[in-house]
């Protein structure tokens, strides 16, 4: 029975990357290799100020004397930091006087990815900060939202006009201290997102961020930095795509998100990196940190992820919720396919009294696939009456794919309350076949269950962003599920 | 409609249908009865396309079509409903989203605009009505928690929603109570027309009061070993198996006899 299942699954799963588009854009790009050097050579090419020069040398310097970390449920194979390139931008002027000036190559990449940089997305009310390779294209809205005081801009920008609000946070929820990865980045950091919400202010529309890599051997290594002032409000979307490659690439990135008295972070991502073919050749390695702080009482920080892509995953987005009454979030679908690898999960780090977090955490394994979730809830000593409540799912489908589950829970405070609940399920052959006796596809049976499954989620999502990752979802199983 | 002939099946190399001939006509309504483990729900998900069960030998022509060729969700859609005599769980997936999707295939495959929400909530209320099933049971996923009769009356209820024209259901009266199994069978006598024609499935005699049926089959080993009219039926109430079992054996040895 399994054998028949795994045939169809194998049917069912074979859907292919629908991003995997090479775009024809002129590209400046610095020699391969790391070394000082080129650490110097990114921070002049960005005209950056002293301080941001050292902060990278001061990471670099660290990093040479780290070791890559390893991981039981992840097979990485070594990365040569030699042969990637650090650098590298479309290369255009500056800026744009109106936008039949954006090369039109990379225009209609914009298209085929359908974020459109025009009216369409006006009329959605999405702001859009579009980071391809290094550096960031366009950023649009920006004058709706600095009337409200909003800072959204690229990271290169926001290091040049806002150097005191960038030299105050950066680094200061992720050190690069922290990891291998975030000292990489902190060293070598392109491009990225900056935001900044003033007190009292309800941000009124989605912020939107899309990354690209496109150009070959790239490593992409941006830099997320999203304050949210006293009693203010943000919701801000990231989705992610590559074209398809056959060697690997890597993808370092770094986000801190801080919560100020009464604020309140959504951060969602749909990531859809290009996960490698069949065979499990190429793809994007995803080493992502990403945390965020509850830095006043009564701030909340929510996570919502939607991981399709990527050849390796290792992400755990996090919250230190260090206010008092502060809550932390994290929902997530992680869905591992062919030969793709994902170790993802989150932290919660109790440390203000009646903290609270919450974790949902829904994983789908198809073909060949490991799919583990690791998440660790941290209550210390003076956290007074925190609650934590933890839901990790598992849906397998097929025998050839393997689901991991690792909670740790560390409680220094006898008042705490934490609940942890986990289930492993499977698409069974005869739910399928139930489906199909009602006129039902096996590929929309499939599609009908994972979203079921998945549903909690995806309603964290922003509505537009919903349908985008239930399309996603499906295109990702095309193919495989029995 | 429906012509069975000389059909074989086997599972994992065991033959379980040894050459079942069987001839169904619109308008008709035929019961299957037959000791445990003889072959009944066989038969009934090999019509319904289940691909576990091997076809080893025969035919079954549908509406002048190659029923054997087609998929399981294309039989469906071409009218072949199967009321499951275990109805299966599928947690998370909730009733309206699950039968909305049906009968929007169904649609399809006639070349129909799939219905609009509010449509089909009308619709499904009207269905509700008639199989008098609890409102709050489509709210809820597909069978989970389901109570045993529940499972069964949900069963009729996706039967009146996608109108097949050729229903089979298997042992859809077992575990219903007396006012539910009379309930079940009305809907099926509603539902019934001069074009379609339904395969009841039982072990009880009792069914066959509230939906009568043209002819009684007896499944043994694989094998329809009699045919009659509903008086078979009381009959085997009355005696059992027994003599039909004994009565088929010694038939196998070449002797032909009655009981
Ligand atoms: N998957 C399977 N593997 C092995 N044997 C099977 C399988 N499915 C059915 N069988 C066998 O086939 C025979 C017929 O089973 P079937 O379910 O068709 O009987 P039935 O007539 O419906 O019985 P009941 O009245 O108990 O429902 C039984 O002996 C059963 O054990
Ligand atoms: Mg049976």
């Amino acid at each position: 029975m399994s054998e028949i299942q795994d045939d169809i699954l194998n049917e069912v799963t074979s859907g292919e990357y629908k991003y995997g588009f090479v775009s024809d854009i002129d590209t400046e790009t610095i020699p391969k290799g790391l070394n000082e050097d080129v650490v110097r050579l990114i921070s002049l090419k960005k005209n950056e100020p002293e301080f941001m020069l050292e902060f990278r040398l001061k990471a670099f310097r660290f990093w040479q004397t780290m070791k890559m970390p390893k991981w039981p449920h992840l097979k990485i194979p070594e990365i040569n930091y030699q042969d990637i390139i650090f650098y590298a931008a479309p290369r255009q002027q500056a800026k744009y006087a109106s936008l039949d000036e954006v090369d039109p190559e990379l225009r209609a990449t914009f298209d085929k990815l359908g974020i459109p940089l025009d009216e369409q997305k006006i009329l959605s009310g999405v702001a859009v900060d579009v980071v391809m390779d290094s550096i960031s294209v366009k950023t649009t809205f920006k004058e709706t939202l600095a009337e409200l005081g909003i800072i959204f801009c690229s990271m290169s920008e926001a290091v040049k006009e806002y150097p005191d609000l960038v030299k105050k946070y950066l680094g200061t929820v992720v050190p690069y201290t922290d990891n291998y990865f975030a000292a990489l980045n902190s060293a070598v950091f392109s491009d990225g997102s900056f935001c900044y919400i003033p007190k009292g202010v309800r941000c009124p529309m989605e912020l939107s961020t899309y990354f690209r890599i496109n150009a070959a051997n790239t490593g992409q290594f941006e830099r997320t930095l999203l304050i949210a002032d006293d009693e203010s409000y943000v919701s801000y979307l990231e989705g992610c795509t590559a074209p398809m490659r056959d060697e690997n690439q890597l993808h370092a990135a770094v986000v801190e998100l801080i919560a100020m008295e009464r604020a309140e972070i959504k951060y969602s991502t749909v990531q859809n990196w290009y996960p490698g073919d069949k065979n499990g050749k190429g793809g994007i390695f995803n080493f992502v940190t990403k945390r965020g702080i509850c830095k006043g009482n009564y701030s909340k920080i929510s996570w919502t992820q939607v991981e399709t892509g990527s050849a390796i995953t290792w992400k755990y987005p996090s919250c230190i919720l260090r206010g008092d009454h502060t809550t932390g979030e994290f929902y997530s679908v992680a869905v591992t396919n062919n030969y793709q690898q994902a170790d993802t999960g989150t932290k919660m780090m109790h440390i203000g009294k009646n903290s609270k977090s919450r974790i949902v955490s829904k994983g789908i394994s198809a073909g060949r696939s490991n799919n583990s979730y690791r998440g660790l809830v941290k209550v210390m000593k003076n956290a007074e009456n925190a609650r934590n409540f933890s839901q990790c799912d598992s849906l397998l489908l097929g025998s050839k794919c393997g689901a991991h589950t690792f909670p740790y829970i560390e409680v220094d405070n006898q008042t705490a309350k934490i609940e942890h609940e986990a289930t492993t399920s499977k698409i069974g052959e005869d739910q399928i076949f139930y489906c199909n006796q009602r006129g039902i596809s096996t590929e929309d049976a499939v599609g009908l269950i994972v979203n079921g499954y998945v549903r909690e989620v995806i309603n964290q999502l922003p509505m537009e962003f919903a349908v985008e990752a239930q399309k996603l979802l499906q295109i990702s199983l095309e193919g495989s599920v029995g | 409609m429906l012509k069975i002939t000389n059909l074989r099946t086997s599972i994992n190399g065991k033959e379980i249908l040894k050459g079942i001939d069987l001839e169904v006509k619109a308008g008709e309504v035929h019961a299957i009865m037959g000791p445990n483990g003889s072959g009944k729900s066989t038969l009934a998900s090999v019509l319904a396309g289940r691909d576990i069960y091997e076809v080893t030998e025969g035919t079954v022509e549908y509406e002048g079509e190659d029923l054997l060729d087609l998929t399981p969700e294309v039989r469906a859609r071409k009218g072949i409903f199967l009321g499951f005599q275990y109805p299966i769980e599928i947690p998370g997936v909730s009733m309206a989203s699950f039968l909305r999707t049906a009968v929007n295939e169904h649609r399809k495959f006639k070349a129909l605009a799939p219905l609009s929400a509010s449509d089909f909530l009308k619709i499904m209320r009207e269905k509700k009505e008639m199989v008098e099933i609890d409102s709050n049971l489509t709210n809820r996923s597909v069978n989970e928690g389901f109570s045993g009769g529940e499972k069964k009356k949900n069963e009729i209820f996706q039967m009146a929603l996608l109108e097949p024209k050729l229903a089979i259901l298997d042992e859809t009266d077992s575990g219903l109570d007396i006012d539910a199994l009379r309930i079940v069978a009305n809907g099926v006598n509603k539902l019934k027309t001069a074009e379609n024609a339904t395969i009841v499935i039982t072990h009880y005699q009792r069914l066959l009061d509230y939906i009568v049926p043209d002819f009684v089959h007896v499944l043994y080993n694989g094998r329809i070993v009699k045919t009659g009219t509903k008086e078979l039926a009381f009959e085997l109430e009355e005696r059992g198996y027994d003599w039909i079992k004994k009565e088929s054996d010694l038939k196998l040895n070449g002797e032909d006899v009655k009981i």
